[in-house]
């Protein structure tokens, strides 16, 4: 099926919002981009959107163009990918270009100081509360596995600053062998 | 030319930056301010404290800000474009292989051992918002003694409202920026 005109616009506006409201770098996306297409819209599942976290982060490039981009290719593909691009792209362009006029001012301004601290605290709470969610929903699946990369993963990167590429292989090639394991353990299992 | 010259070198911005906006910031400085030197470092560090400021990823508002200063609004656009040119291509490509075949056996085995890696990058970005929010600092500060004690209201408050009414996070932001504005102007 054709995604609809009206689909497109959606995605457009949707993008274009979470994009204006990405305050404190690209993961804020994240929850924004859950509770939009996850929760309202139901675009995308969960899965799905860790997923294309997980593509977003181990591509090139910004983490909140990356996700847009899947996004927009899964709603309505590479015409979607570009639409969710520009929509991503736009408003940074505009208060950039609006803001250099005058960015001395407004880098020293003392109000839009004041509210970006308060601002941070709030991104700080939204980050904190999906990745609660989201851990608990990894620990629900009651396997041990997930749940020592996810620890691993979070004292490599957090304590040790170990790079993401690195990060991403070893996550990948765990998960490969882990089924690898599972496949020839379930086929000797039939057989006998 | 110097659109051309704009656009090749935030198209290598935009390929050799993986891991979000901290990574891309030395790429940026050697592109912007060492080979071409379009803006001095002062610039540059104008543009990373505004980029903290302003929503959107740090490399595209580079682009912008570099781009307005060097060529106008063209300028700009074609920075912009330069930059997301390689996420362009290289997300659709990869998004194609995951709807292709996401239902491989091996594929779901390397998502299910990502996903959870996924989970503790995330946290971790969140620890380092809590440093930046409670102490200012990025990495664990030597004196824990000291938080601010109005971030840490502002946080417990929002991650309440989070958990207990199911509010858009835009609002539980939009919402700390405003009692912020407040309380610490009061205090």
């Amino acid at each position: 099926m054709k995604p609809s005109f009206r689909k497109k616009l959606t995605l457009f506006t949707s993008t274009l919002k979470l994009s204006a409201c990405t305050f404190g770098g690209g993961f804020v996306i994240i929850p924004l981009m859950r509770k939009r297409f996850v929760d309202q819209l139901h675009w995308i599942d969960d899965r799905e959107m860790l997923d294309l976290v997980a593509i977003a982060q181990s591509s090139p490039g910004a983490i909140a163009v990356n996700a847009s981009i899947i996004v927009g290719y899964h709603v309505a593909g590479v015409i979607g990918a570009l639409i969710s691009a520009l929509g991503t792209v736009l408003p940074p362009l505009i208060i950039i270009s609006v803001i250099s006029l005058f960015y001395r001012a407004f880098r020293d301004s003392l109000f839009v100081g004041l509210i970006m601290k308060g601002m941070l605290a709030g991104v700080a709470a939204v980050i904190c509360d999906v990745v609660l969610e989201m851990a608990i929903g990894i620990i629900k699946q009651k396997r041990m596995l997930p749940v020592m990369i996810m620890i691993g993963t979070f004292i490599a990167n957090c304590f040790f600053k170990v790079n993401i590429a690195v990060i991403i292989l070893c996550g990948g090639a765990v998960g490969a062998a882990d089924m690898l394991f599972k496949n020839k353990k379930g086929k000797t299992g039939k057989q006998n | 030319m110097i659109y051309l010259e704009l656009f090749l070198s935030f198209l290598q911005i935009g390929l050799f930056s993986i891991g979000g906006g901290y990574a891309a910031m030395p790429l940026i400085r050697e592109q912007v301010v060492d080979l071409h030197g379009w803006l001095t470092m002062t610039q540059f560090g104008d543009i990373m404290t505004i980029s903290e400021m302003t929503p959107g990823p740090i490399a595209i508002n580079s682009a912008t800000f570099v781009g307005t200063q060097v060529a106008g609004l063209p300028g700009a656009i074609v920075a912009t474009l330069g930059c997301v040119m390689p996420s362009l291509v290289i997300v659709l490509a990869l998004a194609f292989i995951y709807y292709r075949f996401k239902g491989l056996s091996i594929i779901r085995g390397i998502l299910s051992g990502l996903r959870p890696a996924v989970v503790a990058m995330i946290a971790s970005a969140g620890v380092s918002l809590i440093l930046m929010a409670f102490w200012g600092e990025q990495s664990l500060p030597a004196d824990l003694g000291a938080p601010d004690p109005i971030a840490m209201i502002l946080f417990g408050a929002g991650l309440i409202v989070l958990k207990k009414q199911k509010i858009n996070p835009i609002c539980v932001m939009a919402g700390c920026g405003f009692l912020g504005l407040i309380l610490y102007s009061v205090i």
